[in-house]
C-alpha cells in the first residue's frame, strides 16, 4: 500500500515535468496547481463552458506570463484587476456564474483543503515561474492604482495604529522569529511579490496574493479585505511595481 | 525673493499633503466588510494617525508636532489608586499574548499586549522581534517617580513621548486594561521579573 502510495506520488511529481527542476520536490502546492490546471479546462456554470477563452491581460487564453503582468488595466471592464478579481469576472461572464457565491468563501479555513481561486492562482502562478514581475504602467487608472497603493502603504488606522509601512518599511527586521521584508525596495517587493501564491506548511493550504492581503489587514485590526476590491487592488500595484522585474518564484513553500 | 522662498515653502508642504487626502480612506472604505465586532469605524483615523500617515513616519510641522506630542501626554491617566506595578507573572502572559481585537479572536477575551512581536524581554524568550529595543534589564532603572511616570506614559501612549511612533497607544485606545497596564509595568520594573533576572 505504501509503495503504491509512493508511485502515485512520483507519478503526480514527474507529471509536471518541465518545472519539477525549478520547484522544491517537497512543495504540496504542486497538488493545488494539478487541481487548478484542471478546473481551468473543466466545463462549468450555467453555460457549461470551461476558462479557456478568459482574457489575462494578455490575450483570450493566454496563461502563460500572465500573471507576471498582472494587476493591470482591462478595457472591458474599464478597471485594474489583480487575478483573482479577473477570474471571478470570466467566471460571470463566460460561464454565467453568480459572483457572490464565487467570492463567499474564496480562502481556505484552517484544516480546509483549498478553494477553486487557491488552485487556479496557483497554476495560472506557475505559468509565470522565473519571468519578469512588469505589471504595466501606461494607463492612467495603473498610474492611479500605484499612487493609491502607495498611500495605503502608508495609511495607520484602527486600535493598534498599525500600517503595512509599519512592519514592512524597514530592512533586517523581523516580528518574534518572522523576517519582514521592506516593500519600498526592489529586493524585498520582489522577493516578497514574486513568492505568493505560496504553500504555507503550518496551514496546509496555498495562500494566494489576494489572502496575503485580507490577512495583512486583519492582523493590522482592520476590517474584512474583499477579494479584488480597489484597495486589494492597488496594494498589489504598489508591492509588483517596485518589484521592478524581478523574478517570479511562486508557487514557494512558506512556514 | 521672499515671495518666492513663500511659494517653494507651500509648495513643498503641498507636495507633503498629498498624503493627507481622502483617497485611502475612500477605497478602504469601499474595500473592508464589518465582521465579528471589527466594524469600518476602524478605518477612521484620528489626529495623530493622519498627520503619520506618510513614507517619512513624521508630522512635517514641528509646530503641530509638538502641539500632538502634548495634547497625547495631557490625556496620560495615571493609575486612579497611585499603585504603577501589578504582578510581573500576569505581565508576563499579557506580553507572550498576540491576540485581541482583530476579527479572528473572540471579542469576549481579554486583549493581548503582544511584546514579543517587537521586543526583546526574558532572555529565555528566543522568539522575539527587532522592531523596537531590547526592553531586557529594563528595571535597572529603579523604580523612582521619575521612572514610573516615564514607563507608565510610554506604555500608555507612545506618542507622548515619540510623536508617530509605531508602538500601539495601548492605555489611550484601550487596547489593554489599567491592571493590564501595571502588570506590563511590573514585567519591566520588579526585581524579581525575568527581565531582570540575568
Amino acid at each position: 500500500m505504501k509503495k503504491l502510495i509512493a508511485t502515485i506520488l512520483v507519478g503526480s511529481v514527474l507529471s509536471v515535468g518541465v518545472i519539477a527542476d525549478d520547484w522544491d520536490d517537497d512543495n504540496p502546492a504542486i497538488f493545488f496547481s494539478e487541481d487548478g490546471a484542471d478546473m481551468w479546462l473543466e466545463p462549468q456554470g450555467p453555460n457549461e463552458v470551461s476558462l479557456e477563452e478568459c482574457d489575462l491581460g494578455l490575450g483570450a487564453g493566454v496563461v502563460e506570463g500572465a500573471y507576471a503582468q498582472l494587476p493591470r488595466y482591462f478595457e472591458d471592464t474599464g478597471k485594474v484587476m489583480d487575478l483573482e478579481a479577473r477570474l471571478v469576472h470570466c467566471m460571470v461572464t463566460l460561464q454565467g456564474r453568480d459572483a457572490d457565491e464565487i467570492t463567499a468563501h474564496p480562502y481556505s479555513l484552517s484544516g480546509e483543503t483549498g478553494t477553486e481561486i487557491e488552485a487556479l492562482s496557483t497554476w495560472i502562478a506557475e505559468q509565470s515561474l522565473d519571468m519578469p514581475i512588469q505589471p504595466p504602467q501606461d494607463h492612467d487608472a495603473e498610474k492611479a492604482a500605484y499612487t493609491l497603493g502607495e498611500k495605503l502603504f502608508y495609511y495607520r488606522a484602527g486600535t493598534h495604529d498599525f500600517g503595512c509601512s509599519t512592519c514592512h518599511r524597514q530592512s533586517n527586521t523581523r516580528i518574534r522569529l518572522q523576517e519582514l521584508a521592506n516593500l519600498t525596495t526592489a529586493d524585498g517587493a520582489g522577493a516578497a511579490y514574486g513568492s505568493y501564491p505560496a504553500y504555507r506548511v503550518t496551514q496546509g493550504v496555498v495562500r494566494s496574493m489576494g489572502w496575503r492581503m485580507r490577512d495583512c489587514a486583519r492582523q493590522q485590526r482592520l476590517p474584512e479585505m474583499q477579494l479584488g476590491s480597489e484597495a486589494s487592488v492597488a496594494l498589489q500595484v504598489y508591492m509588483a511595481v517596485n518589484a521592478d522585474g524581478a523574478p517570479m518564484t511562486a508557487p514557494t513553500m512558506k512556514r | 525673493m521672499h515671495k518666492l522662498l513663500l511659494s517653494m515653502v507651500v509648495l513643498c508642504l503641498a507636495s507633503l499633503n498629498v498624503f493627507a487626502d481622502d483617497s485611502a480612506y475612500n477605497a478602504l472604505m469601499n474595500s473592508m466588510k464589518a465582521i465579528n465586532g471589527v466594524g469600518l469605524d476602524r478605518i477612521e483615523q484620528d489626529e495623530m494617525q493622519a498627520a503619520c500617515s506618510n513614507p517619512q513616519s513624521m508630522i512635517a510641522d514641528p509646530e503641530e508636532s509638538e502641539r500632538l506630542r502634548q495634547s497625547a501626554m495631557a490625556a496620560v491617566k495615571k493609575p486612579s489608586d497611585g499603585v504603577y506595578l501589578g504582578d510581573w507573572k500576569r505581565g508576563k502572559e499579557i506580553a507572550a499574548n498576540g491576540k485581541g481585537l482583530q476579527y479572528s479572536d473572540d471579542q469576549n477575551d481579554p486583549n493581548g499586549g503582544n511584546c514579543y512581536a517587537c521586543h526583546q524581554l526574558d532572555p529565555d524568550e528566543v522568539a522575539y522581534g527587532t522592531l523596537g529595543p531590547s526592553l531586557t534589564n529594563y528595571g535597572m532603572r529603579g523604580q523612582s517617580q521619575a521612572v514610573l511616570d516615564y514607563t507608565w506614559s510610554k506604555l500608555w501612549n507612545a506618542t507622548a513621548w515619540v510623536p508617530c511612533s509605531h508602538m500601539p497607544r495601548f492605555g489611550h485606545n484601550g487596547v489593554l486594561t489599567e491592571q493590564q497596564l501595571k502588570d506590563i509595568m511590573a514585567l519591566l520594573l520588579d526585581p524579581e521579573s525575568p527581565v531582570n533576572k540575568h
